[in-house]
């Protein structure tokens, strides 16, 4: 641990200047984030959160929040915006889990490697317009997949393409950003098992099933459910390609929001859209502290190491 | 050096005078251009477009090309006034014009003219947010006159109608649609809680079926049905998803069916249209109180609200509501009465009262019509 600061704060030739100047150096290298964060993280949250408890006349009040606390229909969205991150995080997690197990496992540096690492860079990004779109064209009614079930396999579900538009159908939508995103936070966790753990368990007599049970999921298990819980947050709050897949509003909550924001006949309220987001918001806070309990694990042994 | 008080006065009124008079002058000159409520007090349309040229552009937000042949009119502005026109957020709603005002005030980059819906024109009215203005030939407008202070003027109508794919046969009643020929291919132009062609989807469906703009119900029972027998699809149709044939029957505003009727053609194929019922809607035109070109937003003003602006919508499938004093006159040009005709009288509109019904209407019948689950 001891050692590890030292490298942290450079070497004691490695300044021009005194002990507390490369200290105070240090905070002003952080200052343009501070204010990054300040204007387009903090400043908007707290906008959010004040404007909930505030009514049309800018007055404390509370009474839109109980409003959409009694209102089903916001329930309704608000669990199927949890139900939907909830199944993309797990599935997600899983699969890109296990793929970058596999990417580990291979050639590491090797073409295939590479190419995936590339792939799952660009896919992560890879939602709204583009990916309802891509959706559209194969699976939709008039896609190419389904036509051609319509022809061969009539009564099998790729014929029938309303799936694609249930909850269930959003979540595949999600899961194909949600799957690379998975990879490229979970490989360099398995990137760092180091060989020599396996090697030191087979010697002294360990089965490989001994060996993942007391080294390898102790060791993953942090790291995988900080992903997921990343993945969660990152599926909670996506919103254009719902609002491309499907056409109504009070579907998930992201799009109560936008409908809160930008109606043309009459649903737009600020105030609502405010009150949503502050719901939205305490959610994703929940998520973010269990997260950082996660990662003092992981770092612990990280740094540990 | 010594000073006495009065001197210091004197100095300090000389000093701040000097500082102040510049841009007191200046502020005077832009602001005979922010207040006129009619060219002649702008010296004439050429008094605008002089000014206009010093300001050397127009923001606009919220049109896209293909609505209503906002392109050209764009492309023609540009052209005969030698000025740049900035477009912002195309596919905006008219919540989201009034909200880029509010936050970009006091900025250049302000939107300085707005194409809104009625619901939100209303909804502003009097706030100070509309710059009033009358155009030369405001009077010859129709439906001007219900806003008497010009603070917005009805510009453009649109009736809805059934867009679709020609090769799908041809449709001639409302009920064809639920033929297992439209398996999955119907839609409206975006969710009726939130946009206009929607909730006006619905209305045309319900005058359709014999009902009245004050009930809705048979046309959500309608959708119901539509949603059952799996024709009804939740997507909400953009350019890319008619253009490869996902949504190839689509619910909207007259003048956007006419725009990809044109698309349609240049590939090769066709889009029919057919109205069931005659129902519109009239969107407003209206000069933005802070705007920062006010010369040019007043410029644009004339031009779309005036014969030249009349025949550019003309041709793009909507009726600008200069149309019935054009043909009246004979001076509606031939390529707009073919793309609209002359007899083309105002359709059914929906009353604020009547969408706000509507709209609490929808809150739970619409989802349970056509939900997801």
């Amino acid at each position: 641990m001891g050692q590890s600061q030292n490298q942290g704060t450079g070497t004691a030739n490695g300044g021009t200047g005194s002990r507390y100047w490369r200290k105070r150096s240090a905070y002003l290298g952080v200052f343009p984030f501070f204010i990054f964060t300040g204007i387009f993280l903090i400043y908007p949250t707290w906008s959010v959160i004040t404007g909930a408890f505030k009514n049309e006349a800018g007055e404390f009040d509370t009474a839109k929040i109980s409003e959409l606390y009694a209102s089903p229909i916001v329930r309704e969205a608000f669990g199927n915006s949890l139900e939907i991150s909830y199944k993309t995080s797990v599935l997600g997690a899983i699969l890109g889990g296990l793929f970058a197990w596999a990417l580990v496992s291979g050639k590491p540096g090797g073409v295939f490697y590479k190419i995936s690492v590339a792939i799952s860079s660009v896919l992560a990004q890879f939602g709204g317009v583009m990916l309802t779109f891509a959706f559209l064209a194969t699976f939709g009614f008039n896609g190419v997949i389904s036509s051609l079930a319509v022809k061969l396999a009539p009564d099998s579900f790729l014929a029938q393409s309303s799936w694609l538009y249930t909850i269930n159908g959003l979540a595949v939508v999600y899961t194909f950003f949600q799957i690379p995103l998975m990879v490229l936070v979970f490989l360099p966790t398995i990137e760092n098992m180091k060989p020599q753990w396996r090697e030191a368990s087979d010697s002294l007599g360990g089965s490989p099933l001994e060996y993942w049970r007391s080294v390898g999921i102790p060791i993953l298990t942090p790291s995988f459910f900080g992903a997921m819980l990343l993945l969660f947050v990152n599926s909670f709050s996506a919103y254009a390609t719902a609002a491309t897949l499907v056409n109504l509003s009070d579907f998930l909550t992201p799009l109560q929001i936008g409908n809160a924001l930008s109606s043309e006949v009459g649903n737009a309220n600020p105030q609502t859209a405010k009150a949503l987001s502050m719901a939205m918001v305490i959610v994703v806070i929940i998520v973010m502290a269990i997260y950082a309990q996660i990662r003092r694990r992981v770092s612990r042994w990280e740094s540990a190491r | 050096m010594k000073i006495s008080k009065l001197g210091k006065v004197a100095i300090v009124a000389a000093v701040s005078t000097a500082l102040v008079m510049p841009t007191f002058s200046s502020a005077t000159a832009a602001s005979k251009f922010a207040t006129a409520t009619s060219a002649s007090q702008a010296g004439g349309l050429a008094g605008l477009a002089n000014e206009c040229r010093k300001e050397g552009q127009l923001n606009v937000i919220a049109l896209p090309h293909y609505w209503a042949n906002y392109g050209d009119m764009i492309e023609g502005f540009k052209k005969k006034y030698g000025v740049k026109v900035d477009e912002a957020d195309p596919e905006g709603s008219s919540q989201d014009e009034i909200d880029a005002a509010n936050r970009l005030k006091g900025t250049n980059r302000s939107p300085d003219v707005f194409d809104i819906g009625l619901a939100v024109a209303d909804k502003y009215l009097g706030t100070g947010t509309f710059a009033p203005y009358k155009v030369r030939n405001w009077a010859n407008n129709l439906g001007s006159s219900a806003v008497p202070s010009a603070e917005y003027t009805p510009n453009y109508t649109g009736t809805m109608t059934i867009g679709y794919d020609g090769s799908l046969g041809t449709i001639t009643k409302l009920d064809d649609l639920l033929k297992p020929v439209f398996k999955g291919k119907v839609t409206i132009n975006g969710d009726p809680q939130g946009s206009s062609a929607g909730l006006n989807s619905i209305f045309m469906v319900n005058l359709a079926l014999g009902g009245t703009l004050d009930d809705i119900s048979p046309a959500v029972a309608w959708f119901k049905k539509l949603k059952q027998v799996g024709n009804y699809i939740n997507v909400n149709p953009t350019q890319a998803t008619i253009a490869s044939g996902q949504t190839p029957v689509v619910m909207d505003n007259g003048y956007i069916s006419a725009g990809i009727a044109k698309e349609f053609a240049k590939a090769g194929k066709t889009w029919k249209m057919f109205t069931p019922a005659s129902l519109g809607s009239t969107y407003n035109s209206a000069v933005s109180a802070w705007a920062p070109h006010p010369a040019c937003a007043r410029l644009w003003m004339e031009y779309t609200l005036g014969e030249e602006g009349a025949a550019i919508w003309a041709v793009g499938g909507a009726t600008p509501t200069l149309w019935i004093w054009m043909v009246k006159t004979k001076r509606a040009p031939a390529a707009g009465l073919a793309a609209i005709g002359k007899s083309k009288v105002a359709p059914l509109k929906a009353t604020a009262d009547q969408s706000t019904k509507a709209r609490v209407y929808l809150k739970t019948a619409w989802a349970d019509a056509v939900g997801t689950n």
